[in-house]
């Protein structure tokens, strides 16, 4: 079942588009910040109120990159692995992740804190290497910076 | 003093100008001008003479892109006007400047083109990753709804215009711009035929302009001070300014807004710093992931559109990736090919089949496991994935870096083959 709030910020989006389906990236989304992901209820219960089938729900939700169709930790890791921070030290930094968090990538940490997932170019290429914890961009990370950057998150 | 009038309100790092700042600094004027002493038609004509090309990539001319719209008795209503803000380029981080650091100037640009193609709502497509242009245009369009610079009858004219800001989840074909009108349709993110196109038959079936961000951040002040001023900023016949950028093992990585056609050795060697101690310059890809390689011969050419296509290239985005001497070209390219093949949206066989298969054979180069055949297949499949066979242009633009990475580096892959192991490792 859909929450009345999360029925009442899918509302609040139709407005701004021209048929109801439209609303589909944003309502995943309102549903993935209130849940932490997209579950097989929760996409069922979404596709119905927007007059889809839940397949077609689920091709939109599957496409993208930040739509969770699994369980994530309650902050998730995004390595930047494309060209300029592959040049500038993107494997290293992996590494480090992997070997300090025990996970390798769609993996999350045992304690439930961190989710690892490799990203395409986070638009900050000028500052590589980069990563994102949650809406955080850290820039020009080294190894040796790891530690003290995953302490902020709890 | 080079003029700069993208950039110049722009101040890294910090805030960016708020609504009253930008009205004392002159912002809103241009749209004013338009709305008081310029018919549509006549917005379009000064775009057209300002040579202003298209900085998503295709350097289509702006002007005549929008004079597709149909207009008069033929005209649909709602005409949309996308901007296009999915910057998901590899190495390109050139429209992030300008939303995170001067969303009023979008605004206003947005305004005029709304108003040049009599446009009713315009949406911008955000990329997810980008958290903070999403925060500070939210605020912009507040504001400017508020001031009444956005809504029904703008400035007491007979202008209205709705903006939403439309954040995506993150894939890069969406920033094809029919892929993109799908995804905003909510749909999965598909490229669609051509023709009908998009200025015909659009989002919903509906007139739809799709415009770059730095595309549409000029017109303000091709309106404000003119198409032979704006014309007279460029080095060559493209009018105005460019923002380029340089990334890589250069000294000092950034975005710079300069005269288009300014040369790349001006901007690596004055602007980038030149390459770091202890690296030399063996190449670079000029603008994003998907255009050919430049090698040292050329770095006296000029980044514009003609320039950099006459060299065997593209100037994309203008944004480039710099290839140093202790970085190997195979598995640079592998990056490159990799990043498609996960982005290819799988709908047509080549792109879908072919991104994958030429990877795998890339990674087995790389890791010391190639044959002597594989450079040949290689090469013939930067045709058979090229231009005219593929659905979208994603394929053949992986194939650019491809082919010329054969062509300027193949004694690299070659040695890879001979010695069995990648020799930069």
């Amino acid at each position: 079942m859909l929450t009345s709030e999360e029925i009442e910020e899918i509302q609040a989006e139709f407005q701004r588009y021209e048929h109801r389906r439209a609303v589909c990236i944003e309502a995943l989304k309102i549903v993935q910040r209130r849940r932490g992901w997209v579950s097989d209820d929760a996409l069922r219960d979404l596709a119905q109120y927007l007059d889809m089938t839940a397949d077609e729900l689920d091709s939109v939700a599957t496409f993208y990159n930040f739509i969770f169709r699994k369980p994530v930790g309650r902050h998730v890791i995004l390595i930047c692995d494309s060209v300029s921070c592959w040049i500038m030290g993107y494997d290293r930094i992996l590494d480090r992740l992997k070997n300090h968090l025990g996970i390798g990538f769609g993996e999350t940490t045992a304690d439930g804190r961190f989710t690892l997932l490799p990203n395409v170019c986070l638009g900050a290429c000028d500052h590589a290497p980069v990563l994102m914890i949650d809406e955080d961009l850290h820039r020009e990370v080294d190894p040796e910076m790891l530690d003290r950057i995953l302490s902020q998150y709890g | 003093m080079t003029e700069r009038p993208l950039t110049e309100h722009i101040r890294p790092g910090e805030e960016p100008l708020d609504i009253d700042a930008y009205e004392s600094a002159g912002g809103y004027q241009a749209l004013r001008k338009a709305l008081r002493s310029l018919s549509p038609p006549d917005v379009v004509k000064a775009v057209d003479d300002s040579h202003l090309r298209g900085r998503g990539g295709a350097g289509f001319p702006t002007g005549h892109k929008w004079r597709f719209v149909p207009q008069g008795k033929d005209a649909r209503h709602p005409t949309y006007l996308v901007i296009n803000a999915d910057e998901m380029e590899p190495g390109t981080f050139k429209d992030r400047l300008l939303l995170e650091g001067h969303p009023h100037q979008l605004i206003e640009g947005i305004l005029i083109a709304a108003y040049a193609i009599q446009a009713d709502i315009a949406y911008i497509f955000l990329r997810e990753a980008y958290v903070t242009a999403a925060r500070r245009l939210s605020q912009a369009i507040a504001d400017a709804y508020d001031a009444g610079y956005l809504g029904r009858n703008i400035l007491g004219t007979d202008l209205s215009l709705e903006l939403y800001l439309h954040i995506s989840a993150g894939r890069y074909i969406c920033g094809e711009e029919t892929a993109l009108l799908s995804a905003l349709e909510g749909r999965r993110a598909l490229p669609r035929a051509k023709p009908p196109f998009p200025p015909v038959v659009g989002l919903w079936g509906k007139p739809t302009i799709a415009n770059n961000v730095e595309t549409i951040c000029n017109v303000p002040h091709i309106i404000a001070r003119g198409p032979d001023w704006y014309r007279r900023l460029s080095h060559g016949t493209d009018g105005g300014t460019k923002i380029y950028g340089a990334s890589g093992r250069v000294k000092n990585p950034g975005a710079w807004e300069l005269p288009m056609g300014t040369t790349i050795r001006e901007i690596l060697e004055e602007h980038a710093g030149g390459m770091r101690e202890g690296f030399r310059f063996r190449g670079l890809i000029p603008g994003g992931a998907s255009t050919d390689f430049l090698v040292e011969e050329h770095l006296d050419v000029k980044m514009d559109f003609d320039s950099v296509q006459q060299a065997g290239s593209r100037l994309g985005t203008g944004t480039m990736v710099v290839l140093d001497d202790r970085t190997c070209p195979v598995g640079l390219v592998l990056n490159l090919i990799r990043f498609f093949a996960q982005e290819s949206c799988g709908w047509c066989t080549p792109c879908r089949e072919g991104l994958p298969w030429v990877a795998r054979v890339l990674e087995a180069i790389e890791n010391g496991a190639g044959r002597a055949k594989d450079v040949e297949m290689l090469r013939r499949h930067t045709h058979l994935l090229g231009p005219g066979h593929t659905f979208c242009a994603l394929a053949p633009g992986a194939m650019e870096p491809l082919q010329s990475a054969l062509e300027f580096f193949e004694e690299d892959f070659q040695r890879h083959i001979r010695e069995k192991r990648c020799p930069y490792r």
